[in-house]
């Protein structure tokens, strides 16, 4: 990135898809950015819905992992991780390489399928 | 006898052989974790005496090994939504901050390109083991600078081995310098403020000579800045290897 250290996702913020869907690994003259965060405050964090803009397209995504530290316990990435869904909650990815926090599991109900196609857990 | 070389070769004595008495004791090293040792400051320190006993208390439980900075450590955590309740996460200690019971630890691992650091508190219940992979020192108390290093010097097998340590007297010191990314960087690691020895700078000499603008040569002789921790560490130590002992 250009910019200097970022924190935790807002608006504006540029991330990086993590799985192998079509939309998030093509590349594009501009990075996929972030412009809404689905929360009562505009700061996403792991676990939160961002609307994200790829592509000249809109698309929502989860928030896997931010460069913000958080409690202790709890893995800090190097870049801003993001999983590609759909308005229902099925991720449009088939698999998803880099590793995904446990915490995630606590909210099984809503990002089973999501958890589903991880294969790295830190 | 006659050598090879057909002249009389010089008589060379055996060598004398070398006695280890194992029987008497060895010197054993101290180790003194750097948590133990107050801050300075004007709090009573009946807070720290009893901050004291409470770690000391966890260690007679779980034993929290002596590591320093660059070492290789395996942490196993109690965690809920894991399998088998257990997560165990290898890293090598970039960091170690805070002072009594809130004393944590930063372990760094690059996993598949992504890089990982989780802070660890060292006297949280949910740890359930600390095992040493490889105990060794660094240049630098902070390795913070990994973060802007190439990658192959954060990376560490998750399955790795544990290398025995061999003395019981010296901790190694790996003097290696790492090479680091093209710039920005996080931070500006050239300065003197941050007194990094562990980095192959490949930066042009103009930008070295102007990174010393901001030295401050007078912050070591500065007498209020002193805090000389010897008399203080002698007496924390006797009163932990006692405790300890029991």
């Amino acid at each position: 990135s250009i910019t200097g250290a970022c924190r935790a996702i807002q608006k504006l913020t540029r991330v990086r898809v993590v799985d192998n869907s079509a939309l998030g690994n093509t590349p594009y003259h501009r990075p996929p950015k972030c412009i809404h965060v689905y929360n009562k405050t505009g700061v996403g964090k792991v676990g939160d819905k961002i609307l994200l803009a790829i592509k000249g397209e809109k698309k929502k995504a989860l928030i896997v992992g931010h460069k913000m530290p958080g409690p202790t316990m709890t893995p800090r990435f190097d870049s801003n991780n993001v999983v590609l869904i759909e308005d229902n909650g099925n991720p449009i990815g088939t698999r998803i390489k880099t590793p995904i926090p446990y915490i995630l599991r606590q909210r099984e109900g809503e990002f089973s399928k999501v958890l589903a196609i991880a294969h790295n857990f830190v | 006898r006659i050598s090879s070389d057909g002249k009389l070769a010089k008589f060379q004595p055996p060598p004398k052989p070398v006695i280890i008495d194992k029987q008497k004791q060895r010197e054993e090293r101290r180790f003194l974790s750097p948590e133990f040792i107050p801050p300075r400051g004007r709090t009573d320190p009946l807070k720290f005496y009893m901050e004291r006993k409470d770690m000391i208390q966890r260690r007679k439980v779980f034993n929290i090994p002596e590591f320093y900075v660059g070492s290789v450590l395996a942490v196993t955590t109690a965690d809920l939504y894991a399998n088998e309740k257990a997560n165990r996460f290898v890293g090598i200690c970039i960091q170690r901050g805070g002072k009594g019971l809130g004393a944590t630890f930063v372990l760094r691992n690059v996993i598949e390109d992504q890089g990982v650091e989780i802070c660890y508190e060292l006297y949280s219940p949910r740890i359930q083991a600390i095992e040493v992979l490889k105990l060794e020192k660094r240049l630098d108390d902070n390795l913070m600078y990994l973060r802007d290093a190439l990658p192959e010097y954060s990376t560490f097998d998750v399955n790795m081995k544990p290398v025995s340590h061999l003395d019981h007297e010296e901790v190694p010191v790996n003097k290696l310098q790492v090479r680091m990314k093209p710039k920005p960087w996080s931070k500006r690691w050239e300065r003197p403020k941050y007194n990094i020895k562990g980095i192959k700078f490949e930066l042009p000499e103009k930008t070295m000579k102007e990174a010393q603008k901001w030295s401050q040569p007078w912050l070591e002789f500065d007498m209020l800045r002193e805090y000389d921790t010897s008399k203080i560490e002698e007496k924390i130590w006797k009163e932990v290897s006692e405790e300890l002992k029991k």
